[in-house]
């Protein structure tokens, strides 16, 4: 394993270092130690290697990651995972706002609660948190999966389009065009994988399925009120 | 007894209720909702009509026209970027999305921007092949949607401008109308067919300039500090905002004015939010000037810009370069009078026609229906917005060389006069015959 301090050696040298590693190489394990809370850490990764950062993380760790597994030993900032195409992200304690924005692809996985606006405007992303989520969660989250083993916060699934929302806990309150769903069997097959992957032994029927009831698809005047 | 006709007096139209605000009325009585439309204000504000150039005289001596060189080039970003942005001339072609617009109007876009030595500019969409592959310097839009947004087109990009707002609609979003929302559009968003696609007001993951600052970070290390980062807002502060960009490490500044056009958004917006770009530029230019950035951080100012004149006017004024939309469209056919029987069908007339959300624009360029898109080849289009913008520049030119500068950059205020108090005050330059201007330092008024 590569250790790299980034006190001492800078974020681009990190970054640069990171973006150039070739997968073939005998050196896809990376350890960041000294990140007492940078930002921009490990970002535009593009190779299945293994980053392991040790200490809590700035904004946007792991930003537009693709194909490369980052583990977060501390907390993370806002922004973490914003972006990401595939890959996972492992964050051992709490996360920020804005965890996974815009995100297409891959796996998040928090092991702690994660604060407001998780999951917003997803676009593909899985996200396990194994504690709770705060207000506007999933806000305008066009699809993939969040999953709450704890209590989400006000106004879930706001605005959102196809995304699915599988909450163990209580939900504070359901944001405009989100409703409660029925749990089919394939929910059932997708959240156990989920819960597998994310190391979370909670059990997939102990969860309540949300989405769009999508009566805001279309603007009609007569749902002015919802918005 | 015969009959006596009494003088009659004409019927009188009020000023206050025209027959345009009654019919307004009447629309929103029967249906409930907003009037939503494409393009930038149509109100009359004031702009770059209510500027003179003085031209050369006794004290300022002129420049051979077709003889002498008046240079016209333009660098963006060598602040930070590895690569700065070179453009043989100072007229950028404006953010418009594949969605908003069709396949073949964003190839005519880039592929005129191409054969004039300019940018052009991707919108709230993503990139497409066509428009990176005809396009010799594109810009990517990082908007709050990030519809279509992923690191492998970002590095393909020669630039980079983070949205935070738009002339026609500061600190508002946009909607693409499901009628647009084709099987490739939908995909390249990540949403069903068919549905309204809100585009967010303000970025998921930033708010503030503390915030925008480690963004930009971000996006350097992502691409390797390699390409410029522009930040584009909208004029609402603009001395505020350009010193709040240039804090957070903007390479360049894009600055749109209420004039402005945009897909789609409510007239009441477009008409009530905003300022005129007129208005906004020299208080973007002293915030340059407050920094110690004019020219290191270059200023691109767009909204209502349609001639070489107005191309002129901007850069006295401390613009570095500007960015045509409405225009572009129209160079390649938008609102062209051989559609006017279908406008009219439309309910609209050539000129007037701005119902690009509904996507059945006659002249196959703000829809995505594929017998309309057919009706602009991209090839004539791109040729007719390459004549368009050298029209432009040589006009540009004649009046720099009237002034007697040797590139436009050295074009000045002091070569300007107003027409209109209006215009003096907010350009900074003396009403036509005094040395005076509302607000000038030192005078009384």
């Amino acid at each position: 394993m590569q250790t790299f301090d980034l006190e001492q050696n800078g974020l681009r040298a990190l970054n640069k270092a990171l973006q150039v590693t070739d997968p073939a190489s005998n050196q896809t394990a990376w350890e960041v130690v000294n990140a007492r809370g940078s930002h921009a850490i490990a970002v535009g990764l593009d190779a299945p290697i293994e980053v392991t950062v040790r200490g809590s993380t700035g904004y946007y760790c792991g930003g537009m990651n693709k194909q490369a597994t980052i583990t977060i030993d501390g907390s993370a900032g806002p922004g973490t995972g914003e972006n990401m195409m595939s890959g996972k992200i492992v964050i051992e304690g709490d996360a920020s706002q804005y965890l996974g924005a815009t995100a297409h692809g891959g796996l998040i996985v928090v092991k702690g609660n994660a604060a407001s606006r998780c999951g917003i405007s997803m676009k593909g992303v899985d996200i396990v948190v194994h504690g709770n989520v705060g207000h506007m969660s999933a806000f305008m989250a066009q699809s993939g999966n969040l999953v709450v083993c704890g209590d989400a916060g006000d106004a879930l699934g706001d605005s959102c389009y196809e995304a699915r929302f599988f909450v163990r806990g209580k939900v504070k309150s359901l944001g405009a065009d989100c409703e409660k769903k029925e749990m089919r069997p394939e929910h059932i097959e997708i959240l156990t994988r989920l819960l597998a992957e994310a190391g979370c032994d909670a059990k997939p029927e102990e969860f309540t399925r949300y989405g769009s009831a999508r009566k805001l698809y279309n603007f009609d005047v007569d749902n002015a009120a919802a918005y | 007894m015969t009959d006596k006709k009494i003088p009659m007096t004409l019927p009188r139209q009020s000023a206050t209720f025209t027959n345009e605000v009654n019919s307004e009325i009447r629309r929103a009585a029967a249906t409930g909702i907003y009037d939503i439309r494409g393009g930038g204000a149509k109100r009359r504000v004031p702009n770059f009509d209510d500027l003179l150039f003085m031209g050369a005289s006794i004290s300022r001596y002129p420049l051979e026209g077709y003889r002498e060189k008046c240079e016209t080039s333009v660098t963006i970003g060598g602040l930070h970027a590895e690569n700065p942005i070179e453009l043989d001339i100072p007229i950028t072609i404006a953010g418009m999305s594949f969605g908003a617009l069709s396949g073949p109007a964003k190839e005519a876009l880039g592929r005129g921007a191409s054969a004039a030595g300019t940018s052009t500019t991707t919108g709230d969409g993503g990139m497409t092949p066509e428009e990176r592959g005809h396009s010799t310097k594109l810009v990517y839009q990082y908007l709050p949607s990030r519809y279509g947004m992923n690191p492998d087109d970002l590095r393909k990009a020669d630039a980079i401008e983070i949205v935070v707002g738009q002339g026609a609609k500061p600190g508002g979003g946009g909607m693409l109308l499901g009628q647009k929302i084709s099987d490739r559009v939908a995909e390249m968003r990540n949403l069903p067919k068919g549905i309204d696609q809100r585009s967010a007001c303000r970025h998921p993951d930033w708010t503030g300039p503390d915030d925008l600052e480690i963004k930009i970070l971000e996006l350097r290390e992502i691409t390797g500090w390699k390409v410029p980062i522009y930040v584009k807002v909208a004029g609402a502060r603009p001395y505020y905002d350009t010193t709040l960009a240039i804090k957070a490490g903007a390479d360049a500044i894009v600055l749109d004015g209420m004039q402005g056009g945009t897909a789609a958004t409510q007239d009441v917006f477009i008409e009530h939010v905003g300022q005129p770009t007129l208005a906004i530029i020299r208080p973007a230019v002293q915030a340059l000037q407050d920094l110690g950035m004019h020219r290191k951080v270059q200023l691109i100012l767009s909204g209502g810009i349609r001639s070489g004149a107005d191309v002129a006017k901007a850069m006295a004024l401390g613009a570095d370069a500007v960015s045509i939309g409405t225009a572009a469209m129209i160079a390649i056919g938008d609102n062209d009078p051989k559609w006017e029987a279908e406008y009219q069908k439309l309910g609209s007339t050539t000129g007037a026609y701005d119902d690009w959300h509904e996507g059945r624009d006659p002249a196959g360029i703000t829809t995505q229906d594929p017998e309309l898109e057919k009706r602009l080849d991209p090839i004539e289009g791109g040729r007719r917005l390459r004549n368009y913008l050298k029209v432009m520049t040589l006009e540009a030119q004649t009046i720099a060389r009237a002034c007697g500068k040797n590139h436009l950059h050295n074009l000045e205020p002091e070569d300007l006069v107003a027409l209109t108090m209006e215009a003096a005050a907010m350009a900074q330059v003396p009403l036509a015959g005094t040395e005076w201007w509302p607000g000038k330092p030192g005078s009384s008024f």
